[in-house]
């Protein structure tokens, strides 16, 4: 990315640079829906975080006599559910377990996907054709259905749903991270750095991560909203997270019969999920157009 | 032409593979003992010794892998437990059920998407470009699930205009293309083309704009061409790669149905999927699986070499 000519460089020290990431975050704070998607992810995840200060009532207390209140109920700002629970804070824990099932996934996916096509991008030959013929393998099947069979096989639960969905995600990952390395290998100061006698171990960690790492990490963060959305999707199918546990994808799924009695109280777990995962939408876009990479 | 479709055929053959592999290991990552997913719980202990026997699971693996293909090559995907019936026959309707759907789908994704994505382009960085941009980003941000929740609440709760679920009157098995079943087909149809046309949008509007900053549209329009002229030329341009991203997600959609099946109970193959997982019906849980992911492997192929027929200059390995 700074492999312009070094002259240049040396100039712009002097006048004290501010570097590449200072440019990023300069041209990221320049862009106001991508400022307002950060504003946003952040927001929920501090709600995540104190969710039990925040939240009005107990998630879990539920109720016979006051079941699907409609939205506005006066202690119930958005209602209760088929149970009775407190919406509102039923949402707010939400967070919780719906970012964390979305967000986890991709994460551990980021570094299992980037050390398989990074080494499969670098060291090239018989290594690369093993490594991403059997990548092209899981990219066979369309992510939904590969996240379900393999949620449906080891059964419903958490840990299930998130070892699921990180084998959904390290494909892609390993794909562009090994397109992104190849092609970084072939540029000269690669070369350079070989014949001076530096070891593979030393010119992957010096010279190609800090090319390979920004693209990757950017490809990655727009897979996150995917990953909300499966990982709801999962337990609005009944796997994933187990009830009473409040995710958004499973009150969905508890909340369908409901929508003849309270539609609007029934769809708002939907709607959390929508503007989360839109907001890490805006916000990859953002981050891509800010660090300047293309594609 | 020709050893270019022999190489990506033979490209093919070894995904086929490993896709069956990844098919075959799933009844045996499921935990507990294999038998357990093609016997009710109940059974006697003879008849699990017999059937421990008959579907081999007291071989190695790789036999057991073996026999496997073989009965899946005739066409024998096993029987369904909860229904006793075999799943290739389950699974016939069901797959012509989801087509249907997925096909109607695409299609108007592909309109829609299309339209948004050529006028976005043609009209770059104008208020129409970031109406456009912003309609395809809610396409592929938006949980599907939900939104057809949100339009079953809009249409058929509130409104009572169309159905909220199943496939036809009472349960009717039988589909025809008249109204009464139709109607049946349109909201599932309009939520599940929402993805298509987001993403098929984005495809249009990066191809069409960079068409149009390349040279030759500078020069068709130096030599006196009309916009209409040059309209012409664009969609020869971007037609073969709109069209390979429509086959791609044609696949994505029959792979990715369930949500989408479970919401609008259509009987199609998501809909036998998430009976299969409610149920830990395992044999119909990786019929299913195998056959909507060969489909996708074939209709990869498919795309590919269509494309290459239509746009020789694109010739994927």
């Amino acid at each position: 990315m700074s492999a312009a000519a070094p002259a240049l460089t040396a100039i712009a020290a002097i006048e004290k640079s501010p570097g590449y990431w200072a440019g990023v975050i300069r041209r990221f704070r320049r862009d106001p829906v991508a400022m307002a998607a950060l504003v946003i992810v952040l927001a929920l995840v501090l709600m995540a975080i104190f969710a039990p200060l925040i939240a009005p009532a107990d998630p879990y207390r539920s109720s016979m006599i006051r079941r699907l209140r409609p939205i506005g109920t006066p202690g119930f700002p958005l209602g209760t559910d088929e149970l009775g629970r407190d919406m509102l804070s039923r949402l707010i824990h939400g967070a919780r377990l719906s970012l964390l099932m979305g967000v986890t996934p991709v994460f551990i996916a980021f570094f299992i996907g980037s050390a398989i096509g990074i080494t499969a991008g670098f060291v090239g030959g018989k290594v690369n054709t093993v490594l991403m013929r059997t990548i092209d393998v899981f990219f066979a099947f369309p992510s939904v259905l590969l996240a379900i069979a393999l949620s449906g096989a080891l059964g419903a639960g958490i840990f299930n749903g998130l070892l699921s969905l990180t084998i959904v995600f390290v494909p892609p990952i390993a794909r562009i991270a090994e397109s992104v390395t190849t092609a970084v290998r072939k540029i000269e100061y690669i070369e350079a750095a070989r014949a001076s006698g530096a070891s593979a171990f030393r010119i992957v960690r010096v010279h190609v991560l800090g090319n390979v790492i920004g693209p990757i990490f950017v490809y990655a963060t727009g897979l996150i909203s995917v990953s909300l959305i499966l990982a709801s999707g999962l337990s609005f199918l009944g796997l994933g997270v187990k009830p009473p546990e409040p995710e958004w994808g499973l009150m969905l799924n508890t909340l369908r019969n409901a929508i003849y009695v309270q539609p609007w109280v029934a769809a708002l777990p939907g709607l959390m999920i929508f503007i989360t995962s839109i907001s890490f939408n805006l916000l990859s876009d953002g981050l891509r157009s800010a660090m300047d990479i293309k594609a | 032409m020709l050893s270019y479709i022999l190489k990506r055929l033979a490209l093919t053959i070894p995904v086929a593979f490993g896709v069956s592999i990844v098919c075959f290991m799933l009844v045996h990552i499921a935990p507990g003992d294999p038998l357990t997913s093609v016997l009710p719980p109940d059974a006697s202990a003879q008849l699990q010794a017999e059937m421990r026997k008959l579907y081999g699971f007291d071989r190695p693996l790789p036999v057991q892998y073996g026999l496997w293909v073989l009965k899946t090559l005739q066409g024998d995907l096993g029987v369904s437990i909860a229904t006793g019936r075999p799943v290739a026959s389950e699974l016939g309707k069901a797959l012509g059920n989801t087509l249907m759907l997925a096909v109607l789908a695409t299609m108007i994704g592909f309109l829609f998407g299309s339209l948004f994505g050529f006028v976005a382009g043609y009209f770059r960085d104008s208020w129409i470009d970031r109406l456009a941009s912003f309609v395809s980003i809610i396409g592929v941000s938006v949980p599907h699930y939900w939104l057809g929740m949100v339009l079953v609440i809009i249409f058929s709760v509130q409104l009572n205009w169309l159905p909220a679920t199943g496939a036809g009157p009472g349960g009717s098995a039988e589909w025809a293309w008249d109204w009464v079943h139709v109607r049946h087909l349109i909201l599932p149809a309009v939520t599940m083309s929402v993805i298509p046309m987001g993403i098929i949008a984005r495809t249009v509007r990066a191809l069409v704009a960079e068409i149009l900053s390349q040279e030759f549209v500078s020069g068709l329009r130096a030599k006196g061409l009309l916009d209409f002229g040059v309209f012409r030329h664009v969609v020869k341009n971007a037609a073969p790669t709109a069209l390979a991203v429509m086959g791609l997600q044609l696949g994505y959609l029959l792979g990715g149905s369930i949500l989408i099946e479970t919401v609008f109970s259509w009987p199609g193959t998501g809909f036998l999927l998430g009976q299969a997982i409610f149920q830990r019906d395992l044999p119909l849980l990786q019929g299913t699986i195998l056959v909507l992911a060969m489909f996708f492997v074939a209709l990869n192929l498919i795309v590919d070499i269509v494309q290459s027929m239509l746009d020789p200059r694109v010739q994927r390995a």
